[in-house]
């Protein structure tokens, strides 16, 4: 909790990183100032692109005292405007997960490379970046933590897999290798409370850690102050304890 | 990608963006989440020349009611059009 005479001052900036491949992307990286050593966290973007709310909520994380790394997934798809480029990627079908994640372990990597970080490193996603962080808590080893917000798809039929989506997350839930924080509306259409429960059965059966909050009269993306699903309580109790879990694993550790 | 329903046409035509006008090559049609409309999900039209980059995009977001009408207003207008003769076929 920061108090009213310690000293903050926080830097952010964009940085290019080795991504998927050792291909160069750019990032979103705000860090809090000082030697740290600071926990990390990867802060995967949503459906709607690396936009304002991102840049905003890296910043938040950075003021929680982490590094906080968001990695532009949409990179390869040109630079305009974030909903231009993030309509670009719509109509593609989305990136295709393998890339995604090699996006994430290299931001790991990157993380865990400076000097003023503790090594230990979480993932946090919304929506599509929400199915992202599980599948990465899944797929890339590393992580000490793992927050999915609201994130659809994770459990998927098979009519719904595709090439660039060519296995169902829950699939790999054996694999899962960290803490799981899930939080969600039961007012979504996706992830639908139904497939939510899906989940919690699958951890379950494997002995997961996890903890999930469902919220009532919340939809999708409640979180977000901007749009209007913005849920204000809803919002402020998943916050809290979104960062009540990140400390329990990432500072407290 | 919360549903992953899209699909890209070919077209041809005009459409005036931030910019002015520029031609337009494909149109992506998609059923996910719109940036403006206040909603979940919504049908979203992207009209786009690609070769120009992201910025060549003229957008709209419909609810559902509102896409339907539209389609089938486009349909009626075309038949009025194919009645009358007005059709211009290469």
């Amino acid at each position: 909790m920061y108090q009213t005479d310690q000293y903050e001052g926080m830097l952010a900036e964009t940085v290019m990183y080795p991504g998927h491949q050792g291909q160069l992307i750019n990032a979103y990286f705000a860090r809090p100032l000082g030697a740290g050593p600071f926990p990390g966290l990867v802060v995967i973007h949503h459906l709607p692109g690396w936009d304002e709310w991102y840049r905003e909520t890296t910043r938040k994380f950075a003021h929680h005292g982490y590094l906080a790394f968001s990695p532009n997934l949409y990179y390869r798809d040109g630079h305009g405007a974030p909903e231009d480029v993030a309509a670009k990627v719509r109509a593609a079908g989305g990136v295709a997960d393998d890339q995604v994640m090699g996006d994430v372990a290299g931001a790991l990597d990157y993380l865990r490379s400076l000097p003023y970080c503790s090594g230990k490193v979480g993932v946090f996603g919304t929506c599509s970046g929400g199915r992202h962080a599980f599948l990465a808590a899944c797929r890339v080893k590393g992580f000490a933590a793992a927050v999915d917000c609201w994130g659809g798809r994770v459990v998927m039929s098979k009519d719904e897999l595709t090439p660039k989506q060519p296995v169902a997350p829950v699939d790999y839930i054996a694999d899962l290798s960290c803490p799981l924080l899930g939080i969600f509306g039961e007012e979504d259409q996706s992830p639908t409370p139904e497939q939510v429960d899906l989940l919690e059965q699958a951890l379950k059966q494997h002995g997961k850690s996890y903890e999930f909050h469902r919220y009532p009269n919340a939809g999708h993306g409640f979180f977000y102050h901007n749009r209007a699903n913005y849920r204000q309580a809803q919002a402020v109790d998943g916050w809290e304890k979104l960062f009540a879990f990140l400390a329990r694993y990432l500072k407290n550790a | 990608m919360c549903t992953m329903i899209a699909q890209q046409i070919e077209i041809n035509g005009s459409g005036k963006g931030t910019t002015g006008w520029f031609t337009l090559r494909q149109a992506n049609i998609s059923y996910d989440h719109p940036f403006n409309l206040p909603a979940e999900h919504a049908l979203n039209i992207d009209f786009v020349n690609e070769a120009l980059g992201p910025g060549a995009r003229v957008a709209v977001e419909l609810d559902e009611r509102s896409a339907r009408a539209l389609a089938a207003a486009i349909l009626e207008a075309l038949a009025q059009a194919e009645h009358g003769g007005y059709l211009e076929r290469p």
